[in-house]
């Protein structure tokens, strides 16, 4: 039998499963109309093949699966399809989603089908592919694509295979009258699936209030060649959690954020391993499966082989409703259920239960009193949190304190709203804070998206603008050697013709020396002076020295002087040749259009005749004196 | 077809806070009868009138508070703290004081701060805490047992009692049933040995039989708390395990001055405390771990302030001090949670 470890907390809810293992699993009569949702598992809706008025057979395939992780759809039964578009389905929101809606014609005229020769034989890709093709997901309840999982053995190394036979939901009894009717067929896929994974260990966990259950699988494994244990668990909720069947059959924890496979293990549920067996060996595709049929509000609780897509109206006529009893509606069981609001909700790959209740047996909760931190929902949390704290947490807002105490981790089993003496509903604290927290983080990541982009425009204007930049300082640099270039030339050509010397290039300078020249001069001479001065007062010796240096530095000052002044005077002459002051005579040109369009402004304004002849003599005036200004500029201008 | 639409989960176990409050009174008894047989009628009279008044007072608070009266006076809390105290102070203490002790416990120890679930401190603490600095004369005159009072069963009669409680008794009445306690006795020894003490004093000699009794009574409650999983195992062990081995170290090294575990263990308000008082869930640390040390940081108070303090029995004080720390042990003692290596220790947030 092998160890059985335990995980933390968990709950003893009334089992209520009695009730609906009584009779066989019957057939459900074939409904008129059924309701296939595109989306009946977890990730991408799949797209239909089908157009409305087609005819479709059973198992023919009327959506495929969009990218890696979606499922295939087929038609549960011959028939047409009459429509695509919104109805509602089974899901927490009570939101209206697309939907094949198929009319039955009541032949049931199967597609030619057939199951695979000896798939052992086959590529595994080409096993899983066909799997895929048959569009089968989890049937525990998360509805996970199953190719998906059968994958993992290519990238992680799987050791244990753990099929799911725990059901630990009170009332649901689907897995355990598969098992009790169906237990070879649940052997059969488990061979598929340990010869795709090549685990070296299988175990079945199973919930110890089944013992039929558990007899049925022993008889069909005696003999068995695969290493396959049942493990018996104590009833417990939430044992078949997958984290925590994990717990409890290996005593290994699934790090938080990870996947079993990381730790060896792959799970699957006995329903899915009877879909398999069937894709496989008959190539049937999943278009049926059981479904528990329960609660007081029924007369015979049982389990239905339903077709997906069956309207629960039709399942719960077949168990014979009372009407007027029926108070609540739940798909799946009560802890974790879904209450739906309308019968003509369809079966989906994942609808394992529905509950017919009646006010007495799932009344309204009590009106919620404070919490007093009496901290039973700590013990029974299967997941060792602290829910009194996180619901404080949830309730003051303070979403950084509730995931530091691992709200995530939270899998929202209900054991601590079952327990909690205030009747607070804890789970729907979680599920506010973790949408809140969700919401959050995607604001922040459209904000720092929309910052990254800001940023990146920015960089990318900046660097234009660089390049920009560099381009026209190449341009000028280019620009300046050209010019160098043309000068050294010109300077060739200067030296080559010494007449030519241009006076204003050399004079410039010229002046300024002489002018410091003459500077120096005098205030040596002035020094001398001082210093001649000095000695004759005090009656020092070498006066004579002195004054000899003295006279001679007054000429020499005079020299430099008359040589400035010269060069001076040479300077002015050059000007005086040139006639023009350049510049003067651009201003005064200017001034002298401006005066110009001045008067004409002036004169088309005025109306009086005396002023308009006389600004129209002054015009012409100014138009003489313009034009003169204008031609001498043109004159004396360089080219 | 109009269905009722609600979140999970869709069933839940028959528990309200009431029935924990009822089983916690219930609990009670055994304590309360003890108490009854050995000092008299007192304690009776003290706990009908004290639920009196607490009910009065919850119900006139939740209306000032503009909250559903009935609906949350039905809850019980208000009992369960009005019948703490009562079982706290002295059998013979006066109506008013009661009167006092309820209002603050109530009033300012429970609604000022926000009602059941919000107070920070154990409210029947801090009423008998304010009551004990207050009228220290009062609030340290105890009912000696009957063993003391002469042959036979003779506690004082009930008329009397009620007499002395709600107009006055003489003074000579009072001597005659009222004395020290035990721990009383010992705090208060002068320079005698523990063994010089226990021969001298009738109380300790002949009387500490009654205390053991009340002590195993309220041990008896709380064993059926535990049982009945209204309490977890985690404060009150670590607190008398706490008390036992601060004793039993002192008590080792230097008997002549140190009172036996046992004798820490058996007298005063300690049973009451680790299965009634620290016990409170809405004032003490949270987590199981938290508990863990919030009571065994109250075993240790208690023994400190009973050694060297100036009041002799410390445990209100050492509760409203842990309760103080509450929040800080919280944050230091969160479990590991499944799939993490370690618990997230001290990470509060930014709040």
């Amino acid at each position: 039998m092998g160890k059985v470890f335990a995980f933390h907390g968990g709950v003893h809810p009334p089992e209520n499963k009695k009730q609906s293992t009584r009779t066989p699993i019957a057939h459900a009569p074939l409904p008129k109309m059924l309701y296939i949702p595109l989306q009946q598992h977890i990730g991408i809706a799949a797209n239909p093949v089908v157009n409305v008025g087609d005819r479709v057979l059973k198992g023919q395939l009327i959506a495929e699966p969009v990218g890696r992780i979606s499922a295939s759809l087929h038609a549960p039964t011959s028939g047409i399809v009459r429509s695509i578009g919104p109805h509602p389905v089974p899901h927490a929101s009570g939101l209206e989603s697309d939907c094949i809606t198929l009319e039955t014609d009541g032949q049931d005229e199967w597609i030619e089908h057939q199951g695979l020769q000896d798939y052992t034989r086959l590529e595994p890709s080409v096993l899983i592919e066909h799997i895929r093709q048959c569009g089968i997901a989890g049937m525990g309840g998360a509805g996970f694509p199953t190719d998906v999982k059968l994958h993992l053995g290519d990238d992680h190394i799987v050791n244990t295979l753990i099929i799911n036979a725990a059901e630990c939901e009170p009332y649901i009894t689907a897995d355990d009258m598969l098992m009790r009717e169906r237990a070879a067929d649940i052997l059969s896929g488990i061979r598929i699936i340990s010869h795709l994974l090549r685990p070296s260990h299988i175990m079945i966990g199973i919930e110890d209030n089944k013992p039929q259950a558990i007899h049925a699988l022993e008889a069909v494994l005696k003999g068995c060649e695969l290493n396959i244990d049942i493990r018996v668990v104590p009833t417990k909720y939430p044992s078949g959690g997958e984290r925590q069947l994990i717990q409890l059959l290996t005593g290994l924890e699934v790090p938080s954020g990870r996947i079993p496979a990381d730790i060896g293990i792959v799970c699957q549920n006995v329903g899915t391993a009877t879909a398999i067996h069937r894709a496989v060996h008959f190539g049937e595709p999943l278009i049926s499966r059981i479904v528990t049929v329960t609660g007081d509000a029924v007369a015979k609780p049982q389990n239905f082989e339903a077709l997906i897509g069956t309207p629960f109206a039709d399942l719960l006529e077949a168990a014979n409703l009372y009407e007027g009893r029926l108070f609540r509606l739940v798909m799946g069981g009560p802890m974790m259920g879904v209450t739906i609001a309308h019968d003509q909700i369809p079966v989906i790959k994942t609808t394992n239960c529905i509950i017919a209740a009646s006010d007495e047996e799932m009344p309204q909760a009590p009106p919620e009193q404070p919490c007093i931190r009496c901290n039973m929902c700590e013990q029974v949390c299967p997941v060792t949190l602290l829910p009194q704290q996180l619901y404080w947490f949830s309730k003051g807002r303070e979403f950084d304190k509730a995931r530091n105490h691992n709200l995530f981790d939270c899998i929202e089993c209900g054991a601590c709203a079952y327990v909690c003496p205030s009747s607070i509903p804890l789970v729907q604290y979680y599920r506010f804070a973790k949408s809140e927290i969700r919401t959050e983080e995607a604001e922040q990541r459209k904000a720092d998206h929309a910052r990254q982009r800001f940023e990146a425009r920015q960089a990318r204007l900046e660097r234009e603008q660089a390049e920009k930049e560099a381009r026209r300082k190449a341009r000028a640099e280019e620009a300046a050697r050209a010019q160098q270039s043309r000068k050294s030339t010109e300077a060739d050509k200067a030296q080559a013709d010494p007449c030519n010397t241009a006076p204003a290039a050399s004079a410039a300078p010229d002046l300024k020396q002489l002018k410091t020249a003459a500077a120096v001069a005098r205030t040596k001479l002035k020094k001398a002076r001082d210093a001649l001065k000095n000695a004759e007062d005090k009656g020092l010796d070498g006066i004579d020295a002195l004054r000899v240096t003295l006279t001679d530095l007054e000429q020499k000052s005079e020299e430099a002087e008359q040589a400035f002044k010269a060069a001076e005077q040479a300077e002015a002459a050059a000007a005086a040749e040139k006639g023009v002051d350049l510049k003067q005579l651009k201003i005064d040109a200017a001034m002298a259009r401006a005066a110009v369009t001045k008067l004409e402004r002036a004169l088309t304004k005025t109306e009086d005749e005396q002023a308009r002849r006389e600004m129209e003599t002054e015009l012409v005036e100014a138009r003489k004196k313009s034009d003169a200004l204008n031609q001498s500029l043109s004159e004396h201008s360089p080219a | 077809m109009s269905l009722i639409r609600l979140s999970s989960p869709h069933v839940y176990k028959a528990n309200s806070t009431a029935n924990v409050m009822r089983l916690v009174m219930l609990a009670m008894l055994p304590g309360i009868l003890a108490m009854t047989v050995f000092f008299g009628w007192g304690t009776v009279i003290q706990i009908i009138w004290a639920s009196l008044l607490a009910l009065g007072f919850e119900a006139v608070i939740l209306k000032l508070r503009k909250r559903p009266v009935l609906f949350h006076l039905s809850d019980g809390s208000a009992i369960v703290t009005a019948m703490l105290l009562a079982v706290a102070i002295p059998p013979f203490a006066p109506w008013w004081m009661t009167l006092v002790g309820v209002f603050v416990a109530i009033v300012l120890g429970k609604h000022l701060y926000g009602g059941l679930g919000q107070n920070p401190f154990n409210p029947a603490m801090v009423a008998y805490a304010l009551l004990l600095i207050s009228f220290p004369v009062e609030m340290t005159r105890w009912t000696t047992p009957f063993v003391l009072n002469g042959d036979g069963w003779q506690i004082a009669p009930f008329l009397d009692t009620l007499k002395a409680i709600f107009a006055a008794a003489d003074n000579l009445w009072y001597d005659s049933f009222t004395g020290a306690t035990p721990l009383d006795e010992i705090r208060h020894r002068g320079g005698l040995t523990t063994e010089e003490a226990w021969r001298q004093s009738t109380v300790l000699s002949q009387g500490i039989g009654a205390w053991h009794a009340v002590s195993a009574a309220w041990l008896m409650g709380g064993i059926f708390l535990l049982y009945r999983k209204v309490i977890t195992w985690h404060a009150p062990i670590s607190m008398l395990l706490a008390l036992a081995l601060c004793s039993s170290m002192f008590f080792g090294f230097d008997p002549d001055n140190y009172a036996d575990p046992f004798f820490h263990l058996s007298t005063g308000a300690t049973m009451l405390a680790a299965f009634f008082i620290i016990t409170d869930p809405v004032s003490s640390a949270t987590s199981n771990r938290g508990r863990i040390v919030f009571g065994a940081s109250i075993g240790i108070l208690i023994f400190i302030i009973r050694t060297w303090g100036n009041y002799p029995d410390g445990v209100a004080f050492a509760v409203l001090l842990m309760n103080l720390a509450a929040p800080f042990i919280d944050i230091y003692t969160q479990p590991r949670s499944y799939g993490h290596n370690r618990a997230k220790k001290g990470q509060g947030g930014k709040a």
